[in-house]
């Protein structure tokens, strides 16, 4: 077992794991085509509570990799891009292992080795989808290290007791590497049942996470990082504008430039090759082409699209009757919100390093999508799947930016047409302006209360665009299907099942720029629309905010039954008030996402015209907590990033150019807006591990325009926020 | 050639003198802990010491290091220990996806040899690099932790 991907061939005799295929995906969302509406509406449903099957191989001998030398090797199929995912994935193998984290090496799979995630990292989904496969994968080749230890030692395999990593029985011991040292063939039992989480002994430990020490030393584990030798260096001439043809092409001056090696011209890109990485961006400023804008663009074209009742209708949650038709009693409240462009702006920027040799490639990249990405360079460059490994790296920052990292075809095009390996990068220019950005949105809310106070309907209209069913890759059936998708859809629904009416409807319109996923989708602004919207019902009918969402959350449905508990404990632990105190104004705001509900208290006070946060009281339920300090580290930094997209972040557009394009000017949170205190209340209590990375920057947006309501009297009803 | 030391070793670099000293950190001396985020002084990922000031690499030229000295993250413990911003970094388990974070501790190290015991808005006015991850509420920690690191080294 020291070659993971030929023994993959020869080793596997039974596999009893579903695969769940593109294939399979694609029927599934075809099949719904006569029932639109209604298979819309359950999916959508579905998308707020449910987590998906894996989809991928979880063969132990695909996943795990012993040596001689006694090292535990775990090829994970899930890149970690920040979020801690190779440290949890190692606690769930440690756990049914019986080994202790330090003797596992987590390294990220290469797209060779076959171990290949048919999905993507991404949506939350990498410990919560692997929770359960994983373990099973850890104790099959748990037991397949027995069956071989009692062969080896000649003992009864009922007599083996494993000790951290170490099988024994009346005196004799071996270790995982002496039980496969020399074994070449072996059988896979059917996975045995798992351990009950009451015998947990590394699950549930905040250990260290396992990349802390070469992120703190600075080692080169990113794919901006990786090199080869003799390498050379790429620049790529890219749009600086949006909906414009580039062309006629002039290359002279540029191939006339110290350094450059040649001037690609392949695929509809135009790329300079040379020695360095200046020489290369110097030189690919002398590329002369024209621009024809198919139309002209500014933000005001954009908003008067992005608008509600503009676009592809779909109702989303529908219970009882829209707002208008509930009865003539009481009033009509109706608000609109808004929320903007937003960039991914994660700190490494997109790029790859590729060695086109012998009709192969090698490619090492920052993706959260080595499948996708190894196919769409095998299709580009005409060769076979098998002729393409993708070898990927730490990521500097995901966030969904690199769910889509085409600029692995053009280095690989690059690297054949110069024969040597090539580098090649955006810069951050080239990265903001050619961003899948977060799209803008807007909502009209609508409610009906009654003279008494009762709330008899809530309606959330919204309007975005494509995200998740615009994705180049899905198949093209799915778009039709779909159209409004799950992605900017995200969080939009009304939670509160105990009104009497309750429905969302979506508004889809096509932009004239990439849009794609941004951490949470449309989680943030549709729970800061639903979510102001919620408290200034509260604020109307003279309730308690928190009382008041308790009062529409009836269902003794499990989701709902947590969504409470989240409620209740973070307004007993922050000691909500809607009292102002020495200035400060606490907020209130809830969501459920992915099936993980947070709710969140924040404390706010108004300095120099800034909104400032002090304090963020979090209660979030995310199922079993694998790791609570990483799970902690991801509530804080949600709510940092949250604060920023809330106060701070917008992207801007006039005349086909979207700006800013540099940090400083696109306004982001610094080490001066982030909250000093944060204090999360893990609720225990389920018996899964949920999804983690996105779900808390749900209620943040609207936690704080809460507040600032209460402060100032003043609604806030726009991100990012405007006090003036 | 335009020669100084890195990490106390002297070095010299045949290079045109205007390309940013980042890039011939990473790509000439193989020193990738220092990183690109912006190439305009933005970001403060390249962040290093020149004579033992804090500076953004990206954004100046090589020829400016003449004869300096410059240490980077990889430069940064002594003897083989990790710095006490490093040490504190750990205790805390600050980086996210980490990108960021040589250029935070290069920045913090700076700070607390000009301000030994900084205050929170010490804090704020001085650290003012950008976490996509926005770890920010960590660091904030690791920082008063590295400084109380180095004040009881240095009393030993």
């Amino acid at each position: 077992m020291t070659n993971n991907q030929d023994d993959k061939k020869k080793g596997v005799k039974r596999r009893k794991f579903l695969k769940y295929s593109g294939l399979g995906l694609a029927l599934i969302m075809g099949g719904s085509w006569l029932g639109r509406n209604t298979i819309r509406r359950a999916i959508f449903k579905n998308s707020e509570t449910t987590i998906g099957p894996y989809l991928g191989d979880t063969s132990p001998l695909l996943w795990l990799q012993i040596s001689s030398e006694n090292q535990i090797f775990l090829h994970s199929a899930k890149v970690e891009m920040g979020q801690g995912t190779f440290t949890g994935l190692a606690q769930l193998v440690a756990e049914e292992l019986e080994v202790s984290i330090d003797k596992i090496k987590v390294v990220h799979a290469q797209t060779k080795s076959g171990n290949l995630d048919g999905f993507a990292t991404g949506g939350s989904m990498s410990i919560a989808t692997l929770w359960k496969p994983l373990r099973e994968t850890a104790a099959i080749m748990r037991e397949m290290m027995r069956a071989k230890a009692a062969e080896k030692l000649g003992v009864d395999v009922k007599s083996l007791s494993l000790d951290n990593g170490i099988f024994s029985s009346a005196g004799k011991a071996m270790t995982f590497g002496e039980i496969v040292d020399g074994v070449s063939d072996w059988d896979i039992p059917d996975a045995p049942a798992l351990k009950p989480p009451s015998e947990f002994k590394i699950i549930g430990k905040g250990i260290p996470r396992i990349d802390l020490h070469d992120k703190v030393i600075g080692a080169p584990i990113f794919g901006m990082d990786a090199s080869y030798p003799d390498m050379l260096y790429a620049s790529v001439v890219r749009p600086r504008l949006i909906d414009a043809v580039m062309s006629n092409f002039d290359v002279a001056e540029a191939e006339s430039m110290p350094g450059v090696i040649k001037v690609v011209q392949e695929n509809g890109f135009v790329g300079v090759v040379a020695k360095s990485r200046t020489e290369a961006n110097n030189a690919r400023k002398k590329v002369k082409f024209d621009y024809t804008p198919n139309r002209n663009w500014n933000l005001s074209d954009i908003e008067e699209t992005i608008k509600v009742g503009n676009g592809t209708k779909t109702i989303i949650q529908k219970h009882g009757d829209p707002v208008d038709d509930i009865s003539e009693e009481g009033e009509v409240i109706s608000m609109e919100f808004r929320s903007p462009i937003g960039a991914h702006a994660q700190m490494e920027p997109n790029g790859a390093v590729a060695h086109f040799k012998d009709g192969a490639v090698e490619i090492k990249v920052s993706t959260q999508v080595p499948k996708i990405t190894r196919d769409e360079v095998a299709k580009a460059l005409g060769i076979s799947k098998d002729k393409v490994n993708i070898i990927p790296t730490y990521l500097g920052g995901g966030f969904g930016r690199r769910l889509h990292t085409p600029n692995a075809i053009q280095a690989a095009i690059m690297s054949r047409a110069v024969g040597k390996p090539v580098k090649s990068f955006l810069d951050r220019k080239q990265e903001f302006q050619n961003d899948t950005f977060r799209p803008p949105s807007h909502h009209v809310m609508k409610a009906r209360i009654t003279e008494a106070g009762e709330i008899l309907g809530v309606e959330h209209n919204l309007a975005g665009g494509d995200t998740l069913f615009n994705y180049p890759l899905l198949p093209s059936i799915a778009n039709a299907a779909m159209r409004a998708d799950i992605g900017s859809i995200r969080g939009g629904s009304i939670m509160y099942d105990g009104l009497p009416n309750y429905r969302a409807t979506y508004y889809h319109s096509d932009l004239p720029f990439a849009t794609s996923f941004w951490r949470s989708l449309g989680l943030l602004a549709n729970t800061f629309a639903i979510e102001s919207f919620m408290d200034e019902l509260a604020i109307k009918t003279k309730q308690s905010p928190v009382e008041m969402r308790l009062k529409y959350l009836t269902q003794d449905d499990p989701h709902k039954i947590r969504i409470r508990n989240v409620i209740q404990a973070a307004a007993k632990k922050s000691g909500y008030s809607d009292e102002i105190v020495n200035g400060r104004a606490m907020g209130f705001a809830a969501s459920i996402d992915t099936g993980s509900p947070c709710a969140q208290v924040v404390e706010v006070s108004i300095v120099d015209d800034e909104i400032k946060v002090h304090k963020v009281t979090v209660a979030f339920d995310c199922g079993i907590a694998v790791n609570p300090d990483q799970v902690r580290a991801q509530v804080e930094g949600c709510i940092c990033m949250g604060i920023s997209a809330t106060l701070f972040e917008k992207m801007e557009l006039k005349d086909n150019k979207l700006y800013p394009t540099i940090y400083g000017a696109y306004e982001m949170a610094l080490m001066r807006n982030s909250p000093k205190e944060i204090d999360v209340v893990l609720i225990e209590g389920a018996d899964f591990a949920g999804p983690v990375g996105e779900p808390p920057l749900g209620p943040i947006g609207a936690a704080i325009g809460n507040a600032v309501r209460r402060l100032t009297g003043k609604r806030l009803t726009e991100l990012p926020m405007n006090l003036a | 050639m335009i020669s100084f030391t890195i990490n106390g070793e002297p070095k010299s670099v045949d290079v045109d003198g205007d390309t940013p000293l980042l890039w011939v950190v990473r790509d000439e001396l193989d020193l990738k802990g220092t990183k690109f985020g912006c190439g305009k002084a933005a970001c403060g990922a390249c962040t290093l010491h020149i004579d033992g000031a804090a500076v953004r690499s990206c954004s100046y030229p090589v020829k400016m290091a003449e004869g300096k000295d410059i240490i980077t993250i990889e430069g940064l413990g002594q003897d083989g220990a990790l710095h006490p911003v490093q040490q504190a970094w750990k205790e805390h388990v600050v980086p996210q996806c980490g990108y960021c974070q040589p250029g935070f501790m290069m920045a913090t190290a700076a700070m607390l040899d000009k301000i030994p015991q900084p205050t929170d808005e010490d804090i704020d006015n001085n650290i003012l690099n950008v976490c996509r991850c926005a770890t920010y509420y960590r660091m904030r920690k690791a920082i008063h932790r590295a400084a109380e690191i180095k004040s009881q080294t240095k009393v030993q």
